[in-house]
């Protein structure tokens, strides 16, 4: 921690970024999410065990952006989520300085090519009660892993902190929120709440970084990054889309190849 | 006065249950707790310090239809669901605070033109609280108005006391002709001071001051550094027991379909985005501003009453930590008075 607090106080004090988004103090014990602007205030920032949220979601908030250029505190899955995001066009290169902390190490990265290398090098880890979430629905039924799905999803009253958490999520207007056509039911029925996290798996496939924080933000406690990971596991394993290890690659829904599998099409 | 074992509380409830009358009680889904309707008192639990989604629901549900139609042939058949009479429900194990928000609820959406459909759920609901003997660091009722042993708002109001029972406050109409139809599960004990057993909750600010000093901070610079870390989501709002916005959204066909009112919350970036294309919160300082006005300032000038109950749901909530307690004593301390 030492270590990331001195980088912070360079970096604001030689003015090569003017806002450091990290994790600081919170109430009741938790981490929560900080710009830091002044290197006397450098060392408000914490990284340990309870900063899970991926700030990368900060990166384009206006607010932020006007504060000058950023350099963003970021663990193995936010860099994954950058490289990502420079993929699609949502980050130039370059734009922001990436802080990349694991466990005791700290590297800087300031340019595509030490992103990809960082992003290659810290491949998807699950923590083992996902690794087991993941096993289990994969054991059931298509008819029980349908009532899982209703009974989890039974508690979803669209708040949409999944989609706000979730820094790949950047639509500035999400298809439930177009009515000409209504594509989504807006109502957290049944059928609403199905459309909902069916598109947005959807829209996450071969995108989603396993990052975990949609299901962290969840209020009503739905495993809901499963979706999103299973997505993700089959563009891998289907059309091989690794997403968040290359920044110009291209996406597993909106590119077509020659030798896609079509099997799908029945 | 009253006082109720834990089994004959179980029978109580169980009793409601087979007379037909819905009875919502707080469940367990995975790691939180909710409030659901229950038919067999087996799955109730009682040992949390608050429900994840708040009991707002039994007066203004997530979504419900305020028309619908259906072409039948020729004929159009149009269903009001107001003209119903609304089922018989009963609340079990809503804290105080909660009490005190339906109550302010139902009074809210009895302003101007009232909401049929709110008043007649709310006539045709009995509310048997549990006193708070337990809190955290998120609660601040003793802020807002309320207290652990607040009766405000409830029918009955039962305080956990020794022995695996509780002392029971009958305090209206409704919860009196439960009382007394079931009058052998009750025994009568002596007057007890209840505060004995209740959780104590520092007051963290005065609502009072707090509107005061809001009266003159729209242009203030503490919204701007507050709503940083705000991520738009509608958390909070959905879990509020006091946040009251709606959508009504039309769905179906032109053959049969529905005008459904759906929450909504002032977080959202589209909430307020005009059809010319204007949105007067175009950023999030501004929606956060928002939403504590509207609860501290707007609502109490406007009809004496404080759209917040401090029950703290919205800060275990957060994504982000946006902790309102923090942020009003934030305006306590450092917007200045005029």
């Amino acid at each position: 921690m030492q270590a990331l607090h001195q980088k912070v106080k360079e970096l604001l004090e030689s003015g090569k970024v003017q806002v450091v988004i990290g994790y600081g103090e919170g109430s009741g014990g938790k981490s929560r999410p900080v710009f830091i602007r002044s290197a006397a205030d450098a060392a408000k920032l914490v990284w340990d065990d309870r900063c899970h949220q991926n700030l990368a979601v900060y990166i384009n908030k206006p607010e932020i952006k006007k504060m000058g250029k950023a350099a963003i505190v970021a663990h193995p899955a936010a860099v994954r989520t950058i490289v990502q995001m420079i993929a699609e066009h949502q980050l130039s290169s370059g734009a922001i300085i990436v802080l990349a902390v694991e466990n005791d190490t700290l590297e800087e990265l300031t340019d595509n090519s030490s992103l990809e290398v960082y992003a290659q090098s810290h491949p998807v880890l699950f923590p083992p009660f996902v690794v087991k979430e993941i096993e289990d629905i994969a054991a059931l039924s298509a008819a029980e892993r349908f009532e899982f799905w209703q009974n989890e999803l039974e508690k979803c009253f669209k708040c949409y902190a999944c989609r706000a958490a979730c820094p790949l999520c950047y639509c500035e207007r999400c298809i439930v929120e177009c009515n000409q056509p209504q594509w989504v039911s807006v109502p957290s029925h049944a059928q609403g709440n199905f459309e909902w996290h069916m598109n947005r798996a959807m829209h996450l496939a071969g995108r989603c970084v396993s990052c975990g924080s949609c299901t962290i933000a969840c209020p009503a406690g739905i495993p809901i990054g499963l979706l999103t990971i299973e997505a993700s596991r089959i563009a891998r394993t289907e059309f091989g889309f690794e997403p968040g290890i290359s920044c110009d690659a291209s996406s597993a829904m909106s590119s077509f190849r020659n030798e896609d599998k079509e099997t799908f099409i029945q | 006065m009253k006082s109720i074992t834990h089994d004959n509380l179980l029978k109580l409830l169980a009793g409601l249950a087979d007379e037909g009358k819905i009875v919502y009680a707080p469940v367990r889904k995975g790691q939180k707790v909710f409030f659901a309707p229950v038919q067999n008192m087996q799955p109730v639990v009682f040992d949390y310090i608050q429900t994840t989604e708040s009991p707002k629901l039994v007066l203004f549900p997530r979504y419900e239809p305020l028309i619908s139609f259906e072409y039948q042939g020729k004929e159009v058949k149009v269903d009001d669901p107001s003209a119903a009479a609304p089922a018989e429900r009963v609340l079990f194990g809503s804290r105080p605070c909660d009490a005190m928000a339906l109550k302010r609820l139902a009074e809210f959406f009895d302003r101007d033109i009232p909401d049929a459909l709110i008043a007649g759920r709310q006539k045709a609901l009995t509310v048997i609280s549990m006193s708070c003997i337990k809190a955290d660091a998120d609660c601040f009722c003793t802020s807002t108005g309320s207290s652990p042993g607040d009766i405000c708002g409830s029918d009955i109001l039962l305080t956990p006391v020794e022995n695996n029972g509780y002392a029971a406050e009958i305090l209206t109409g409704k919860g009196a002709s439960i009382a007394d139809r079931c009058s052998s599960l009750f025994s009568e004990i002596p007057e007890i001071r209840k505060e004995q057993y209740l959780a104590k909750v520092e007051k963290a600010f005065s609502h009072e001051e707090v509107r005061k000093k809001l009266s003159h901070a729209f242009d203030h610079d503490i919204w701007n550094g507050a709503s940083l870390r705000c991520i738009g989501c509608g958390a909070c709002a959905f879990v509020c027991p006091m946040c009251s916005c709606f959508d009504i959204q039309e769905e179906g066909t032109a053959k049969k379909g529905s005008r459904v009112r759906c929450w909504d919350s002032c977080g959202f970036s589209l909430f307020t985005l005009h059809t010319s294309g204007h949105n007067p919160r175009h950023n999030q300082s501004e929606r956060w501003r928002q939403r504590v006005m509207h609860k501290f300032s707007y609502q109490p000038e406007a009809a004496e009453l404080t759209g917040c109950v401090g029950c703290g749901r919205c800060s275990r909530a957060c994504p982000s930590d946006m902790n309102l307690k923090e942020q009003l004593q934030d305006i306590a301390a450092n917007v200045e008075t005029v």
